[in-house]
């Protein structure tokens, strides 16, 4: 096993790296993975601007490029996010990126005492081990799960969707309730357009130009960009850049800082990793958990929240193996976990790659390539948070009004540049001002991509197996596997029924509502 | 969030429960959620729903309608559980009705410019726009982001990317 995972992964180095055909014989790839991690690390410090934003505007112009090349930076971009959101936590006390936002709970504080730049050394390598460990899974994992994935039919593909769909809506931040009937929306919105097995047009509204459905681009940016903008237009506080004066010497952990956070890091690598595994729990849950397990386990839980560098350290190394272990179930199973992983795999549909189980087999120079452009990135993201940390806190200054409004325009030219028409820039327009209506109203709007990715599939398989099954719905619970999945959607909400029903013990865990709280702390 | 005002329910219990009802923001929610279930379940038995064994085009349509209007209702009901006072505010502390306009006034603008002026005019519109929306912004900063960005964005998107819209068009006439 660990011979083929080794020649697996080397072949994926070689994709990465190694063009016979280019100059130099580097590889285009690797200057793709460069320029997704350098704008990830940029929007990730910039304060307003989400991953979710910046990879739907740089979506279309992926469609001239190879597959590998595409991801590669796709990712990148979403992990680099990650390294970027620390710097903003950690020096501003701005929690713009719900991922970080348990950070600056410790982050914050450990800046005013001066020591922002060991709090941001000790990140940095947090991350690489917690990314590191969570590359190792996918290396090793994903295999596995394809071959059980393998023996799926319809019935078992259908309610595996069923548990994915439930878990990502359930799980994510808000009301459960609230986030499964987002789902259903999505689930509805990906129905625009001609049915796959009759042709039939369903709820085009006599318009040809929704033929096709509804533009995942457009929905993305939509609902991440142009809502988010009217969300957040003249709400951004005040940034505070007095302590925000880092310099590369700051950055050097003294030994005692490095064996105080040795074991909270491997702490949280190991439960990112854990809640990685379960659909829907991302990366904004890991570093939860992982801060209360560490603030529990810890001989003085009263100095948390006073600038302890355990604060920092491990829900950063689980907010990294969360995020690299996200891309497990994407990648090996199709199924998404998050919204961001919706994206991805939308943008591998565009380029033609039918995500399941067969990715691997089929497009081993995709799947290795990815995981092997991981590594490499998370190595040049150390590279440039480091060195460079200056010109990162100098970004933090660029005021809000700057950037929505260049993101419009790259916005309307990203979804027009998709197909080359104008009309999808109206379907932005449209679907902006739901997606705002919804916030107001307080859903979350993440799951819409969830449901509106994954509803095709699921209703093309949900056809498929009732047609095996001779229009028997038993089957879902007559076949084991599938039986499986079904009892855990169960599981699922009736545990969340219970939960909400139980009354609250106060303090308890702080769940992904609060993570408000660290605004209001300051 | 304030604390729970008891004076709501002094005009009895029913009467003060619909008035509360009427204010709570989940109220809302579940009725858009219903509404939109309404939609798909009404509409969509026109697709024909053929049979469980060979769905039709309409059937699952019309299944994730019904659904959606449950889930509505049960939106709607646990605004019944919330006490007086709380989650009532649909619109922000301060609505900024300004700066939505010039957001969704950003895109339209590229759409006509777009249309029917190209790519430059249309990016300096929509980038102008969407930047006066900002309480801070002055016309002097906007009109010098927007032409910083007109000229990138012509760069990059029309020479490098190469996408297939005039710079500069007037009716018939255009350049580049």
């Amino acid at each position: 096993m660990i011979t083929t995972a080794v020649s697996d992964l080397a072949h994926g180095f070689s994709v990465i790296i190694y063009d016979p055909n280019a100059w130099g014989y580097l590889s285009i790839n690797l200057l793709w993975c460069f320029i997704g991690v350098l704008i990830g690390n940029m929007v990730g410090v910039l304060p307003g601007m989400g991953p979710l934003a910046t990879i739907s505007i740089l979506l279309p112009l992926t469609f001239g490029m190879k597959p590998v090349g595409a991801i590669v930076m796709l990712g990148a971009v979403m992990y680099g996010a990650q390294y970027g959101g620390a710097i903003c936590s950690i020096l501003l006390n701005l929690p713009c990126h719900p991922p970080h936002a348990v950070t600056c709970l410790d982050g914050f504080p450990m800046t005013k005492q001066g020591r922002g730049g060991v709090a941001l050394g000790v990140t940095v390598m947090a991350s690489f081990v917690g990314a590191s460990w969570g590359i190792t899974e996918m290396v090793f994992l994903s295999p596995v799960l394809v071959r059980i994935a393998l023996q799926f039919g319809p019935a078992e593909i259908c309610s595996l969707m069923l548990l994915g769909l439930l878990a990502g809506s359930t799980l994510a931040r808000g009301s459960p309730l609230k986030g499964v009937a987002m789902t259903v929306l999505g689930l509805m919105i990906g129905i625009v357009g001609s049915d796959i097995e009759t042709g039939a047009e369903r709820f085009t509204f006599g318009l040809t130009e929704l033929d096709d459905g509804v533009e995942l681009i457009a929905l993305a940016l939509g609902l991440f960009g142009v809502a988010e903008f009217m969300n957040s237009v003249n709400q951004q506080a005040e940034i505070n850049t007095k302590y925000s004066n880092v310099r590369l010497r700051d950055m050097r952990p003294t030994k005692e800082d490095l064996k105080r956070s040795f074991f909270p890091m491997w702490r949280g690598t190991i439960v990112g990793s854990l809640c990685s595994l379960i659909p829907g729990t991302g990366p904004t849950i890991a570093s939860f958990v992982a801060y209360a397990t560490e603030k529990k386990i810890s001989r003085t839980p009263e100095l948390f929240g006073t600038g302890m560098i355990e604060g920092v350290v491990c829900p950063e190394a689980s907010t990294h193996s969360s995020v690299q272990g996200d891309f497990i179930p994407t990648m090996s199973l199709g199924i998404p976990g998050d919204a961001v992983m919706a994206l991805l795999l939308g943008a591998l549909m565009i380029q033609g790659i039918v995500p399941g189980p067969q990715l691997i087999s089929q497009h081993p120079d995709v799947f290795w390539g990815l995981v092997a452009s991981f590594w490499i990135g998370n190595i040049m993201l150390v590279l440039l948070n480091v060195p460079l940390i200056g010109i990162w806190v100098k970004l933090l200054t660029i005021p809000y009004k700057y950037l929505y409004s260049s993101a419009m325009f790259f916005v309307c030219i990203g979804v027009y540049a998709a197909n080359n028409d104008m009309f999808q820039v109206g379907e932005v327009l449209v679907i902006g001002i739901l997606g705002y209506v919804l916030l107001r109203l307080g859903f979350h709007p993440a799951p819409i991509l969830l449901g509106f990715v994954l509803g095709p599939r699921f209703e093309e398989n949900f056809r498929r197996a009732m047609l095996i099954s001779r229009g028997d719905i038993l089957v879902f619970i007559e076949r084991p596997i599938s039986a499986v999945f079904i009892a855990l959607c169960a599981l699922l909400i009736g545990g969340q029924i219970y939960f909400r029903l139980k009354p609250k013990k106060k303090g308890a865990m702080p769940g992904a509502d609060s993570v408000e709280q660290p605004l209001a702390a300051e | 969030m304030s604390s729970s005002n008891e004076p709501a329910r002094s005009h009895g219990f029913a009467y003060g429960l619909s008035l509360n009802l009427l204010r709570k923001r989940d109220f809302y929610a579940g009725g858009l959620m219903i509404l939109f279930g309404l939609v798909m379940a009404l509409h969509g038995p026109s697709y024909s729903l053929g049979t469980l064994m060979h769905m039709g085009p309409g059937f699952l349509p019309t299944a994730l309608g019904v659904i959606l209007v449950c889930l509505g209702i049960a939106i709607a009901m646990t605004a019944v559980a919330v006490p007086p006072g709380e989650d009532e505010d649909i619109l922000p502390a301060q609505p900024q009705w300004l700066a939505w306009a010039c957001i969704l006034t950003s895109p339209l603008l590229f759409i006509v410019f777009g249309t029917y002026g190209g790519l430059a005019p249309a990016t300096f519109a929509c980038v102008f726009v969407a930047s006066l929306g900002d309480q801070k912004a002055g016309w002097m900063a906007s009109i010098v982001l927007s032409t910083i960005i007109t000229v990138f964005g012509v760069l990059l998107f029309h020479f490098v990317l190469q996408i297939p819209m005039p710079v500069l068009k007037f009716f018939e006439w255009s350049i580049l």
